[in-house]
């Protein structure tokens, strides 16, 4: 049992989460779905009564409960891995990267008193109120709304479900993803960490 | 009763995002960074496996349960919203450390945070839906 226990609060290796977000998309599409969460942001809309002014909005979105139940399973899924089965390490972060983030500003990946997974310069609570938090939570959040609509799909729809059958637009989309990606490490993060 | 089979597959995919480790904003600093090939692995482990797989399906013909053809449609192609809105969704991505399906993991880890960027890209795909007619496709 403990070994068990073990095995599932550890960090898993890349090979393995690999394959296992390649079953999920398997069994998703063995029901007659499509692999992609950020739909869920649209149907969010329609619920909140978007279609009323606006067409693209206007869809029935009892017939995506499926995809909601999805992400909200990602949420109780999220909760296990972090408070049933806890890592007791923090993430191995490779130690390039651990120096220059503390270069610009971001401590290294700790457990203690937070979280190993995410930053607490961006992402503690308290951070919503400063701005800082609130560009980057707020700009990042809308960004990706945004972006991932125009693009038709993000990292599930076009990354995974859309490469996986050879689609170029797919493709395209995820240079995309890695043009605006490296255009925010790289250049505009820094100075956002300097708010 | 169906429904339960969404909930519990989404239960298992946020297990996996998070001991992936791909929820993590510091991963996708160091993926950007090209600093480990964690991130490389998983994705390309999931794009390798998914490609033989849908390659099957196809060649074999492999169904539903329901008995119908799998949903593969095909996009239409395209090039400027496919490269736009990836490279907004690209700057979002890395500022974030999140895309969506991590961004409703880590709101299941009590980071209350991440609870302004989900609705601030209710907020974005909003603005997207008024604006799209005048938006290239």
């Amino acid at each position: 049992m403990t070994t068990i226990y073990n095995l599932l609060s550890s960090t898993w290796h890349w090979s393995v989460s690999g394959a296992l977000i390649a079953l999920t998309m398997f069994l998703l599409l063995y029901a007659g779905r499509e692999f992609g969460v950020s739909s869920n942001l649209r149907t969010m809309c329609a619920i909140a009564g978007g279609g009323e002014k606006y067409d693209f909005f206007r869809i029935d979105w009892k017939a995506q409960r499926w995809n909601l139940l999805f992400a909200f399973g990602a949420i109780i899924g999220g909760f296990l891995a972090f408070y049933v089965f806890p890592n007791p390490e923090p993430i191995a972060l490779s130690a390039a990267t651990i120096e220059h983030l503390q270069g610009i500003g971001v401590s290294a990946p700790s457990t203690a008193g937070f979280t190993s997974y995410v930053p607490p310069e961006l992402f503690a609570a308290d951070q919503i109120f400063t701005l800082r938090g609130l560009v980057a939570l707020v700009g990042g959040g809308f960004l990706i709304g945004f972006g991932a609509r125009w693009a038709g799909g993000c990292t599930s729809g076009h990354a995974i479900s859309g490469l996986s059958n050879l689609q170029l637009p797919s493709l395209i989309a995820v240079i995309g993803f890695f043009i605006g990606g490296l255009v925010m490490s790289w250049l505009v993060l820094p100075f956002v960490l300097q708010l | 009763m169906r429904l339960f089979y969404y909930l519990f597959l989404g239960t298992i995919f946020g297990f996996i995002m998070t001991k992936s480790e791909a929820i993590s904003w510091y991963r996708i600093q160091e993926m950007f960074r090209f600093e480990s090939f964690h991130m490389y692995g998983i994705i390309g482990t999931a794009v390798v496996l998914g490609a033989i797989g849908v390659a099957l399906a196809k060649q074999f013909g492999w169904k539903t349960y329901k008995g119908s053809d799998w949903k593969l449609n095909a996009k239409n192609m395209s090039v400027p919203r496919y490269l736009l809105g990836g490279i907004l969704f690209g700057l979002g991505w890395a500022l974030t450390g999140a895309c969506p399906g991590p961004m409703f993991t880590l709101l299941g880890q009590g980071i209350w945070a991440i609870g302004v960027v989900i609705l601030s890209s209710v907020a974005g795909t909003f603005a997207y839906g008024v604006v799209r007619a005048k938006l290239p496709h």
